[in-house]
């Protein structure tokens, strides 16, 4: 198939880019997206020109670094699916595609589609985490844990933080990524001792790295790979009301 | 920093108090829109009402601090958000970006909110203190209703308005209740049947004194 591509190019952070056109010739149906510009890049590296940047690591949808905005659609057109589980049959022949980096002042460009998402990688350091003691594994099963919680908290934990709920939300809002740890953390045992505290200081991180707010359009888990719920924000806003009401300035102080 | 400090520094705590006076505004609508239903039962209940409201004296002042309180805060907050939000991406998609999910109510929930805050003030302007309605009689509503309507300007643009404040209710309504965490998880998280059931019952309610009103229903009696 022949297909006509628009891709952001932008050589530094420091100067502005712009969309370039490129002919793909000859492209299977079978490549994924990521594939065809594996191929993209070769064809302009016997040119002579400089390859497109892009993040890819695993290829196999789960370890979140795969990006793209795709015809306005983080991720492209198939729901709960990474770009590189994308594949081109889901593409007409002589379609042009545009091609574009996530774009939020949180996700500042480092080369062409390639953003720095570090600032999730910090929401995550301001709490993500439990402390445990180290030491001989407990025997499965000792910490009983209801079902439902159990999958509730399993389906939060698929969470790849590619950054796609920020590229689709109209707010650039980071909630969807923070609640899902949120709730995957606080409906587990070991979550319990720092639940509130780490609503508190997540949701904090997640105000300072300027992303915007949630105002519940729901195109986060459209746009979301693993099809994570907002039901993960209701959780969040419970969690964090509770402890900004009830822990108030002992929390914060600790926080700080 | 004390409690609500940290809560109204956040984006989270922030949201929770649009979510609360927003609420507070949606009770109000609705005891409004049953007791303005009265005038289709003629002049004499709804304005035997309005002499009851008036006859509260503190109450009636009360509940109109509170409502604008309410007010205040609620833009104060979407203001701050909405500069936030739109901070938050500077450089917009050159291509677009489609939506998936969003409804017309919550795209437009920012301007229609601008919307009925202009309507507001005229609202107020029009049928509390008079001074933009040219028939205006004090405490006799059904007279203000029956006249203020025949002009097809003032019709249309409370019909615009109601329309905004439908779907107002219809994104806030339901966004409100995981905006402060009550919300039960659903399987289809952006279904709301109460808040359409709500935003219906409140435009309709008010759309049809205005079609009636335009219409000619309410005669000049009273």
């Amino acid at each position: 198939m022949n297909l006509i591509l628009h891709i952001w190019r932008q050589a530094s952070p420091s100067v502005p880019g712009a969309m370039v056109r490129y002919e793909a010739r000859d492209i299977s149906p079978d490549m994924s997206f990521l594939e065809m510009l594996d191929v993209l890049n070769e064809r302009l590296m016997e040119r002579g020109d400089a390859p497109i940047a892009f993040d890819h690591d695993c290829r196999e949808g789960i370890c979140g670094s795969c990006s793209l905005m795709i015809d306005g659609l983080a991720h492209g057109p198939h729901r709960g699916t990474a770009t590189c589980q994308l594949h081109m049959r889901s593409f007409r022949d002589g379609a042009e595609i545009r091609i574009e980096p996530w774009r939020a002042r949180a996700f500042p460009v480092v080369k062409d589609l390639v953003v720095d998402r570090g600032a999730l990688d910090r929401i995550i350091a301001a709490g993500g985490f439990i402390s445990a003691p180290t030491g001989g594994a407990q025997d499965a099963n000792t910490i009983l844990v209801p079902k439902p919680d159990v999958d509730t908290a399993m389906d939060a934990a698929q969470c790849i933080g590619c950054g796609a709920c920020v590229a689709a939300c109209p707010n650039g809002s980071a909630s969807l990524f923070t609640a899902s740890k949120l709730t995957h953390l606080g409906l587990l045992p070991q979550g319990q001792p720092e639940r509130y505290a780490r609503a508190l200081t997540m949701v904090r991180r997640m105000d300072l790295e300027s992303f915007g707010h949630c105002t519940l359009h729901g195109e986060c888990q459209e746009a979301c790979p693993k099809e994570i719920s907002i039901d993960t924000i209701t959780r969040m806003n419970r969690d964090f009301l509770r402890a900004g009401l009830t822990a108030g300035r002992a929390a914060v102080a600790e926080s700080d | 920093m004390n409690r609500l400090q940290v809560l109204w520094q956040s984006t989270v705590g922030k949201k929770a108090v649009m979510a609360v006076t927003g609420l507070v505004l949606v009770a109000y609508l609705i005891s409004h829109v049953l007791a303005n239903l009265l005038v289709f039962d003629g002049p004499e209940r709804v304005n035997r009402y309005a002499a009851l409201l008036h006859g509260t004296g503190g109450a009636l002042w009360s509940a109109r601090l509170v409502l604008l309180v309410a007010v205040i805060l609620h833009v104060v907050a979407a203001v701050q958000l909405t500069l936030r939000s739109r901070a938050a991406r500077p450089s917009s998609y050159v291509a677009g970006r489609e939506p998936q999910a969003s409804t017309l109510a919550s795209r437009t929930i920012r301007w229609g909110g601008a919307l009925i805050l202009v309507f507001l003030v005229y609202h107020i302007l029009h049928f509390t203190t008079g001074g933009a309605h040219p028939e205006f009689i004090e405490l006799n509503p059904y007279h203000n209703v029956a006249t203020g309507f025949r002009n097809p300007l003032v019709a249309g643009f409370y019909a615009i308005a109601m329309i905004a404040v439908g779907l107002h209710l219809y994104h806030g309504v339901w966004s409100s209740g995981r905006s402060l965490g009550v919300s039960r998880p659903s399987p289809r998280p952006l279904h709301r049947r109460l808040a359409l059931a709500l935003a219906a019952f409140v435009w309709l309610g008010f759309t049809a004194i205005v079609v009636a009103g335009y219409l000619g229903v309410f005669g000049r009696a009273g």
